[in-house]
């Protein structure tokens, strides 16, 4: 856990704790700690407790965003490109990650100074970068011997760039063979193998002492003559391992025949070519880490390193450097690791020491897919990669902006990553209904129609309580949900039947196909339409409409009343709108309505109302019947 | 040329270009962004260096933060004014505020619409509402633009377009236009900026549909643009013929309407759009004599192009704003891409 960057309140009752998503929760509890007066109230805040701080910072949030649009690249390689093709793509996808993490280190040292976490955060970065740089030489490079050191050996200068700042600084002084860090400068050169640089800083000392001008051109050819590997080139490791043991014992030569005895830097560059272990710890405050002196040792020693001999010299070298007292850190640990080739120990040391899941996670990710992580199955089921990436990407989800990317992280883990995108997709707080709209793409998307009704039903109920009818309804076309879509229905006809008009008439004016997704909202259509038809005097049109409603059965009992009702204007009228077997129909509708079993509860004043309307409708109905009958009797002349 | 890319560390809802006086040829330089779904959002203000070129005309500069303020709820929308105020609870429901999902203004006036169905217009000078409209709308409304001087025109999420004129007392739309089929939300519209007639509409299905709203319910072109939510969609104001949409789906589009183009370039070019239909008759009594190219029924003249800007699928682009020949747009990815080079 971080560092709490405010003093915690004492308290005097025992805390309560409840663990969240990424988060923990804690609060005071009403048990009081034995012996301790209660000096005051306990505060009624329950506390968060965020063990992921590194989320919150903006700077790295680019190192997320970023790092996702690689990694979705990554998964999408084909899987039937020929290895080698693959081996170069995954290298340049590997470069990419280490150049965001870059990026994202120089930004901050940019705004470095100001707060203190962004400092740790550099280091931290820094950590990153030098071990992925490593995983990428030894793992996804997998450099055979003879190009294996001279990619140590980038890794390295790249790693140490103190070097490059102190030669420029000598170069442009006015007299740079006086300059006081001269001599580090030749020797740091030297150290890290660029022989043509050293060369080029030791001839401004040569042209100084023409006496001594001897020495410094026999060091000059010595220098100039050591062999470097050329991976692409026709010499093969052997013919490269019988010139350098020559260019060796060249060396050694010079030394036995003292040489280089009048200028002690020269016998020591000398020492150092020759690979002297001692010399070398006697540069251990250039050397600075003990990776270094790997390297330059084998650089001096043994520079066709194979892979599997790479650990015995590691071991040995950190010993040597570090010395029998210090002890040795995580990182160092963790280097050491990757030496020996052994990538769960490096993975799980550095799951240890990091404070998130990014990195693991992507590296895991990304040897996996160099096919280098043996697939053995932890016992939850899934392979560590994904149980990685799935780490990584709860932690993102519980981050209130960050929850998108985390997406896309889930939908590439096969075997888990489904049931923890329905479970969290669920949870993400939906303020707006921009965000309520991208949430439901997402679910639409993967096929998970559950979360689609559960969001869309929340979404309407929230509408139908803020009054909003049309977008309730739009929610659940959306969500294809009969049942609310029944219930907006049933608040539609409640409003009518209180207020005696519809509102929202521009929402059932145009309901289009999308009535007919519940019994009722059809009825709710189809009984504006008949209103409108009303009032468009288009009568008999009106009449067929009414009718239909009752006998398909699409009306709901309650409402029969209602539209017998209405249907009184329409009986009431000079000529004669209904047939005779409509108003059959309708005759047969009343009664049938009649038969149901009365409601107990109705007062007196109600039942008296029933039985006027009943009356009146009977009554209407009769002439209606009387007046069809005769209009269809009478034959036209 | 592919668009500067840049991470501002937070999700962008919208991006406006700063106008330009138009007097002068300039290019645009300043643009504002908006955030959303952050505990604290913001509204930023972003320039993009000196407009001086080097003989290859490579501009490389990436965009420099100017300043910041903090903004309570997400930015829904953006719009460039002379005078700053702030009226509060403008769009609210009976117990709670209502998100504002859109604003546009035509100087001094403004006009702002919510998820509470209301709009709302203002003056720039004025702290109190000029007008309300309420319930003008059952479901949302979700993008509004100026026909005229007085007219408006709104969208919502059951697929109609809805007119405006303030200059009418009642409180009911002049015109209502929709869709026959299926009801699907409409997220954006934009007017022509030459022909107040013409009108562009994106939606939740993608469908890009131009409007002719003098003329009937039906639109008079279906176009299958994107696979999700059209987020926004805009004609280019100097050069009609260019229409810019941008989607859920990770794509912003840039669309030409050629007449009397050859198939040859047509092939060459690509073909990344099937238009659904055409309606076929041109309009009787035309005023103008220049027939917009949008509105030719004439579907072997005219043709339409669609060419993908960004370089490669991103999460969703929220956000599109062009001026002249510069683009800006801000994704979910949390970056803001901007073209300065756009064939127009």
């Amino acid at each position: 856990m971080e560092e709490v960057d405010v003093e915690p309140s004492t308290t005097v009752t025992h805390l309560g704790f409840e663990w969240g998503p990424g988060d923990l929760l804690v609060y005071e509890t009403n048990y009081k700690l034995q012996g301790i007066r209660p000096r005051s109230a306990s505060s009624p805040s329950v506390h968060v407790v965020r063990r992921d701080e590194d989320i919150c910072s903006p700077i790295l949030r680019k190192l997320f965003n970023e790092s996702h649009l690689i990694f979705v690249g990554l998964q999408k390689i084909k899987e039937d490109v020929p290895s080698k093709n693959k081996k170069s793509q995954f290298v340049s996808i590997s470069k990419n990650y280490r150049s965001v993490i870059r990026a994202c280190m120089e930004e901050l040292q940019q705004n470095a100074g100001k707060r203190s976490p962004d400092t740790h955060h550099v280091s931290i970065l820094l950590a990153i970068e030098l071990i992925w740089n490593l995983c990428e030489v030894l793992f996804i490079d997998a450099a055979p011997a003879g190009s294996l050191l001279l990619h140590l050996l980038d890794w390295v200068r790249l790693h140490k760039s103190d070097v490059d700042t102190r030669a420029r600084e000598v170069l442009q002084s006015d007299s740079p063979a006086q300059h006081q860090s001269y001599w580090d400068v030749v020797i740091s050169l030297v150290l890290q193998g660029r022989t043509d640089e050293a060369r080029q800083v030791l001839s401004k000392q040569a042209s100084l002492r023409a006496e001594s001008s001897s020495v410094f051109k026999r060091m000059d050819v010595l220098l100039q003559n050591m062999p470097i590997f050329n991976p692409a080139g026709t010499q093969t490791l052997t013919e490269f391992d019988v010139k350098w043991r020559h260019w060796h014992e060249e060396c050694d030569r010079c030394l036995q025949d003292n040489t280089f005895a009048s200028n002690r830097h020269l016998e020591t560059i000398c020492k150092i070519l020759v690979g002297d272990e001692d010399t070398l710890l006697e540069q251990r405050e250039l050397l600075s880490t003990w990776y270094h002196f790997l390297v330059t040792r084998l650089l001096f020693t043994h520079p066709t390193i194979k892979p599997p001999d790479l650990h015995y010299y590691a071991q040995s070298s950190m010993n040597m450097f570090l010395g029998p007292r210090a002890s040795p850190e995580p990182l160092d640990i963790i280097l050491l690791s990757a030496f020996e080739f052994d990538l769960h120990q490096v993975i799980k040391d550095c799951s240890i020491a990091l404070n998130n899941w990014w990195f693991v996670a992507h590296l895991t990710d990304l040897l996996d897919h160099c096919k280098l992580l043996q697939s053995h199955n932890l016992h939850f089921g899934s392979n560590l990669r994904e149980f990685l990436v799935l780490e990584y990407a709860s932690g993102l989800f519980t981050h209130h902006s960050l929850w998108q990317l985390a997406v896309d992280y889930f939908d590439h883990c096969p075997e888990f990553g489904r049931v923890y995108l329905e479970l969290q997709i669920e949870r993400v707080p939906l303020d707006t209904e921009r965000k309520a709209i991208k949430v439901l793409r997402i679910c639409e998307d993967r096929q998970m129609s559950e979360q689609v009704r559960s969001i869309c039903k929340i979404m309407a109920k929230r509408a139908l309580r803020n009054n909003r009818l049309g977008s309730a309804l739009s929610w659940s076309i959306r969500a294809k949900d009969a049942a609310f879509a029944t219930l907006i229905s049933e608040r539609f006809l409640q409003d009518y039947s209180n207020k005696g008009f519809f509102t929202d008439l521009d929402l059932l004016d145009n309901l289009g196909p999308a009535m007919l997704l519940s019994d009722r909202l059809t009825f709710l259509g189809k009984y504006r339409e008949f209103h409108r038809l009303y009032g468009e005097k288009r009568f008999s049109e009106a009449a067929r409409l009414l009718l239909s409603l009752m006998t398909a059965k699409i009306a709901p009992r309650s409402l029969w009343m209602t539209l017998l009702t209405d249907a009184l204007p329409l009986l009431e009228q000079k000529e004669v709108i209904f047939s005779v077997d409509q108003t059959y129909e309708l005759m047969s509708c009343l009664e049938e309505l009649n038969l149901g079993t009365k409601d107990s509860n109705q007062t007196d004043q109600d039942e008296d109302i029933e039985s006027t309307k009943t009356e009146l409708l009977r009554l209407a109905l009769a002439r209606n019947l009387a007046m069809a009958i005769v209009k269809e009797g009478t034959i036209e002349t | 040329m592919d668009p500067t890319a840049k991470y501002i560390s937070q999700k962008i809802s919208r991006t406006r270009w700063r106008p330009v006086p138009a007097g002068l040829l300039q290019q645009p330089e300043v643009f504002a962004a908006g955030s959303w779904d952050n505990e604290s959002n913001r509204v930023s203000i972003w320039s993009l260096g000196d407009n001086d070129s080097d003989t290859d005309g490579e501009f490389d500069e990436e965009p420099r933060l100017l300043c910041d303020s903090e903004h309570d709820g997400d930015v829904m929308d953006l719009q460039a004014l002379s005078l700053a105020h702030v009226w509060e609870r403008a769009h609210r429901y009976s117990c709670d505020n209502a998100p504002c999902t859109a604003v546009v203004c035509r100087s001094p006036e403004l006009v702002s619409v919510g998820e509470d169905g209301r709009v709302i217009l203002y003056k720039a000078d004025q702290t109190e509402v000029v007008r309300v409209i309420e319930n003008a709308d059952s479901s949302t409304i979700h993008a509004v633009t100026f026909l005229r001087t007085t007219e408006v025109l709104t969208v919502n999420s059951i697929g109609q377009l809805k007119m405006w004129d303030f200059r009418q007392q009642s409180d009911s739309p002049a015109q209502i236009l929709s869709l026959t089929g299926d009801r699907v939300p409409l997220h954006c519209v934009d007017k022509h900026p030459n022909q107040q007639h013409i009108v562009a509409t994106g939606g939740q299905d993608g469908m890009l549909c131009i409007w002719d709203v003098r003329q009937g319910n039906t639109p008079f072109s279906l176009i299958e643009a994107h696979s999700a939510e059209m987020w926004e969609v805009h004609f280019h104001p100097s050069n009609p013929n260019h229409l810019f949409t941008c989607s859920e789906d990770g794509s912003l589009l840039h669309w030409e309407t050629t007449s009397g183009s050859d198939m040859s370039t047509l092939l060459q070019r690509g073909w990344n759009s099937r238009v659904v239909s055409h309606s076929g008759v041109p309009l009787a009594g035309e005023d103008d004599s220049v027939v917009s190219s949008w509105l030719a029924g004439d579907s072997s003249k005219n043709r339409l192009e669609a060419t993908h800007m960004l370089p490669s699928q991103t999460l969703s682009v929220n956000s599109l704003d062009v001026l002249e020949q510069c683009l800006v747009c801000g994704t979910d990815g949390e970056a803001v891409y901007v073209h300065r080079q756009l064939p127009v």
